[in-house]
Order: structure tokens, then C-alpha cells, then sequence
């Protein structure tokens, strides 16, 4: 479904990516997880074809991709309803004006069931709170049938509950259509339940696998290149770094040490 | 006051079919002008007309020739120069700004000391809409409808941008060309409005309608309806009241750009509180 083969990407002579390589199959759900500036956006955006890798291949098999953007400022004033922004998922790229077309209102339609989002279809996209704003983006992804959607970061900012919420719609949509999910993540706790597969980055660099394989301490210690723990508490994961000064002034190291919610 | 005279006078007919085409045009191109943050574009492109406007007195030609080939070259320095983020490109549109309202100054100045155009700087930086040659028509009217045809053209592109430029990046649109086009557009919708209220006021009908429909609109094209009635109401009432004005103080009439600016801030004026209230009811309906 996407194969990624020996990824290296570098920006003004700065290593970003460094031969990232990883499969997912068809229906996989995984989690691209990495502290800030590992990365994450660079990846998304090279499987999109929007940054050339300067070596490496990315196959995606002549799919079509569906992409969620990080954090979508959408202007509070912008005179698009949630419904357009999905209408513009489906045939935004066409020139000339929208005839009204009862075809393609039916795909809107069922798309906005599909994410349970009919309830404020008519509203106005900057009146909804984020986790409606990434529901609609969801949808506005998803409306072409992809079977593959890369959504990056797109629990960062939301409120707990709205967190749940988009990561079993993501789920549901996955486990029923089949699509391939990636999704970029700075704490992986949230999609522990629903991932199958994951991607972790850290120095450019990528271990992947299911979480089993991926997250423990001699495995993200050989990626970070410092000692790293890796403790479980009531089903949740702290990566904690357990080095001296040094790996605590690296800026990935910061990010592990993610004590999240308590429930 | 306003009789039949209003309607069968010369100058008034012009001034209402070329001022009325230009508040359309701008009003339109404006939605999306301020959907894509370019307010300062627009005002900067339309002083930069002025040097075409200025030129154009000076060598006889066209004003409106001069506006728009001024205002194009201006659109196209700014793209050549070249900004990916948002304040680089402000950087480099005030300084295509300065550098085009430098060569005004020459000109104007030529313009006094040379020609007999002695009020130059008020008809360029404010307006002329009495004063348009009736043989003006049909070049404004052509570019009017280039400008409403290419947007029409690239009105979901331009939507799509404006959620996020990656998503018609993806989905084969290139971001950078589509601003080029609009770009353009808003050339020509500067370089109209210039010659009738002025290259300096012009922002004022490109951007205060706009921005008033963007606050009571939930649609793109009821936010395009809002903003050109909002335009044509201004523009046309505008010039009925410079009209009327030769009445108020005898012998000389007010400018009617004064009249139209001033139309448009109440509107925008009026559509904060009314956007508000829009808002809530629809808020208590879901």
C-alpha cells in the first residue's frame, strides 16, 4: 500500500530525514510519532510528493492520498459552511463556477454522516470548535474514497474529550473502509488502543514495527543515542529520558519525558 | 433634486457605467483578495498605477491604459522579486510600492511643469469620475469582464488555497501560479477603480466591501452578492450625491470620491454589530 525506501531529505544543508525506511499494508493504522522538529511534517510531506526527497523512493502504489494538514488556521471570518469545505474536498482543484449538481450534494452528504458531522453541516467552518474543524477536514480528505489518509498532528490542540472522539472516528472509518491510516503524533498514548503499526523518528533517523517492537527501552535508546526508559503505568507509556545534562539539553530529549493525563 | 437631468447629462451616464463596472469588478475580486490576506497588495498596486495614470497625462494617452499597464507590471515585479511567507512578502510589495510611487512623483512633476494638466496629482491620486472620455467604455469594459471571467475561472482553486495551499498542491493546482493569475486581476481591478475615484482611494472599494460581506456572509457567493451591492450602492449613490452637491455651495461641486469612501466605512461600520447579531441567531437555531 505506501512503501517507503531509504528516505534522506536535507533542507539548506541540514539532515531532516535520514533513510527512513517502512511498509504499511492495506487497512494498517499507524502512528508517526517523534518529538517537534523530528520531522514528522517533512515525511507526510514527501509520501505527498510536495518535498523531493534527495534520495529514497516513496510508493504509494498509483493511490490516491487523502491529507488532514497540521493545525488548519481558518480564518474566523471565512465565508465557507462546513458542507463547502467538504464540497471543496471533492472538486476544489476544477476551474470555473460550482453548478449545483444533486450528485454531488448526495457525496457531501454521506460524507458528513460519515463523520457525524450533520449536526452543524450549515454552520460556519470558523464557528466550529477544533474537533469539528477536524472532523470537517477529515471529511474534506476522505470525500474522493481515498484509501489512504495521512493526517498530520491532528490531535494537537483539542481537548481531551475531542481527542477520543477523532481517534475512534479515524479508527472506525479505517477498520470499516479498509484506508490506510497515518497519522503524526507527538504523544502516541492517545492512539495505543487503535494503532497497529508504528513509526518512530527521532535524529532524522526511524525505527518502525508494531508497538510492541518499537517501544521499548534498547530500541529508542539506539534511536535517541541516550539511555531512554520506557515505563508503563495503567496502560499508558511514559518515554522517559533518563540520561544527565546532555540528553536532557538535546532538543529531542524534552519531548519524551511526556507525563500525560491522568485519568 | 435628482431629476431627469441627472440621468440624460453626459458625464453622469459615464461616470455611472465605467464607476459602476469598476465597484463590480473590485467588489468581487476583493472577497478573495481579503480571503488571501493581500489587502496591502491591492492598496500597493493601486498607488503604483498612479506612475501609469501620471505617465499617461504626460504622453496623451488613455488614462485607464496607463492605470492598468502600470498596475500589471507592478503585479508582475512583485511575483518576480518572489516571497514564500506572508512578511517577506509585505516586504517586498512596500518596497515595489515605493519604488513605483518615486517614479509618480518625477511624473507628476513633469506633468505640471510640462503640460497644461495642472491638476494632475488631485485627478490621479483622487479621481476623476466626471471627467472620463465616453471613448474609455469599451476598454474598461473589456478588462472589467477578462477580470470577473478569471475569477469565475479560478473560484474554487482560489477557496481550496485559501483552507490551506497544500490541499490543491496534492491535488495538482500550483498555489504560486493561481496567485500570479489572481494577482493580475487585482491589477486590473485597481487600475479601474483608480481612474474613477482615484489610485489612492481605490483600495476603499476593493477592500470595504469585501470586508463587510466577509462579516455577515456564511457563502462565498452570498459574500460576493453582499459586497457588490454594497459597492454599486456606494459608487452610484456617491456620484448622485457629488451631483446634488453643486446645489449645496454654489458654483462648485464636492468630489465624489469623498461621497463613496464614506458610504462604504458606514457599511463596513454597520456590518460589525449586524454580523454579531447574524451570528447568534444562528447560533440559537442549531
Amino acid at each position: 500500500m505506501l512503501t517507503l525506501s531509504s528516505i534522506s531529505v536535507a533542507f539548506a544543508g541540514r539532515t531532516i530525514l535520514h533513510n527512513v525506511d517502512f511498509t504499511l499494508a492495506q487497512g494498517s493504522f499507524c502512528g508517526l510519532i517523534g518529538s517537534n522538529g523530528s520531522g514528522k511534517t517533512t515525511l507526510l510531506r514527501t509520501i505527498l510528493g510536495l518535498v523531493k526527497p534527495d534520495r529514497g523512493t516513496v510508493d504509494t502504489g498509483g493511490h490516491e492520498i487523502g491529507y488532514v494538514p497540521q493545525k488548519i488556521q481558518l480564518d474566523p471570518f471565512m465565508p465557507l459552511r462546513a458542507r463547502d469545505v467538504v464540497a471543496l474536498g471533492l472538486d476544489g482543484n476544477r476551474f470555473g463556477l460550482p453548478l449545483p449538481s444533486a450528485a454531488r450534494r448526495r457525496t457531501v452528504d454521506a460524507m458528513l454522516t460519515a463523520v457525524d458531522a450533520t449536526g452543524f453541516a450549515d454552520r460556519r467552518v470558523g464557528d466550529l470548535s477544533g474537533g469539528q474543524q477536524q472532523r470537517i477536514m477529515i471529511a474534506h480528505a476522505l470525500v474522493r474514497r481515498p484509501k489512504l489518509l495521512l493526517l498530520d498532528e491532528p490531535l494537537a490542540n483539542l481537548d481531551l474529550r475531542s481527542v477520543a472522539e477523532v481517534v475512534s472516528l479515524l479508527h472506525t472509518l479505517s477498520f470499516e473502509q479498509r484506508i490506510t491510516v497515518l497519522l503524526s503524533a507527538h504523544d502516541m498514548n492517545p492512539l495505543l488502543p487503535v494503532m497497529d503499526r508504528i513509526v518512530y523518528l527521532a535524529n532524522g533517523s526511524s525505527v518502525s514495527g508494531t508497538v510492541g517492537e518499537v517501544v521499548r527501552g534498547a530500541v529508542l535508546s539506539r534511536l535517541y543515542g541516550y539511555h531512554i526508559d520506557v515505563i508503563r503505568v495503567h496502560g499508558r507509556v511514559l518515554v522517559v529520558a533518563a540520561g544527565g545534562e546532555d540528553a536532557l539539553d538535546a532538543d529531542a530529549a524534552c519531548e519524551p519525558v511526556h507525563v500525560t493525563q491522568i485519568r | 433634486m435628482i431629476g431627469a437631468a441627472f440621468f440624460t447629462n453626459g458625464p453622469v451616464q459615464v461616470a455611472l457605467i465605467i464607476g459602476g463596472g469598476a465597484a463590480l469588478v473590485s467588489a468581487v475580486v476583493g472577497v478573495f483578495t481579503v480571503l488571501r490576506g493581500q489587502s496591502f497588495a491591492g492598496h500597493a498596486l493601486a498607488d503604483i498605477s498612479s506612475a501609469g495614470g501620471s505617465a499617461a497625462l504626460l504622453f496623451g494617452i488613455r488614462p485607464l491604459a496607463g492605470f492598468l499597464a502600470m498596475a500589471a507590471l507592478g503585479a508582475g515585479g512583485m511575483e518576480a522579486i518572489g516571497a514564500r511567507q506572508i512578511r517577506e512578502r509585505d516586504l517586498v510589495t512596500g518596497i515595489v510600492l515605493g519604488a513605483g510611487l518615486g517614479v509618480t512623483a518625477l511624473l507628476l512633476y513633469l506633468d505640471m511643469t510640462t503640460t497644461s494638466a495642472s491638476g494632475a496629482a488631485n485627478t490621479v491620486m483622487f479621481g476623476s469620475m466626471f471627467a472620463i472620455a465616453p471613448a474609455t467604455i469599451p476598454l474598461a469594459l473589456g478588462v472589467g469582464l477578462l477580470a470577473l471571467a478569471m475569477t469565475a475561472a479560478l473560484y474554487r482553486p482560489l477557496l481550496l488555497i485559501a483552507i490551506d495551499p497544500d490541499l490543491a498542491a496534492i491535488r495538482g493546482i500550483d498555489p504560486r501560479l493561481i496567485g500570479l493569475a489572481h494577482l493580475l486581476v487585482l491589477a486590473i481591478a485597481v487600475a479601474l477603480s483608480a481612474m474613477t475615484i482615484g489610485a489612492i482611494l481605490s483600495t476603499a472599494l476593493l477592500i470595504g466591501p469585501a470586508a463587510a460581506s466577509l462579516r455577515l456572509a456564511t457563502r462565498p457567493g452570498t459574500a460576493i452578492l453582499i459586497a457588490v451591492a454594497i459597492g454599486l450602492s456606494a459608487t452610484w449613490g456617491g456620484i448622485a450625491l457629488a451631483y446634488d452637491s453643486f446645489y449645496w455651495t454654489p458654483g462648485h461641486g464636492w468630489p465624489v470620491s469623498v461621497f463613496v469612501v464614506m458610504i462604504v466605512l458606514a457599511a463596513y461600520l454597520a456590518a460589525g454589530p449586524l454580523g454579531s447579531a447574524l451570528a447568534r441567531r444562528r447560533m440559537a437555531r442549531s
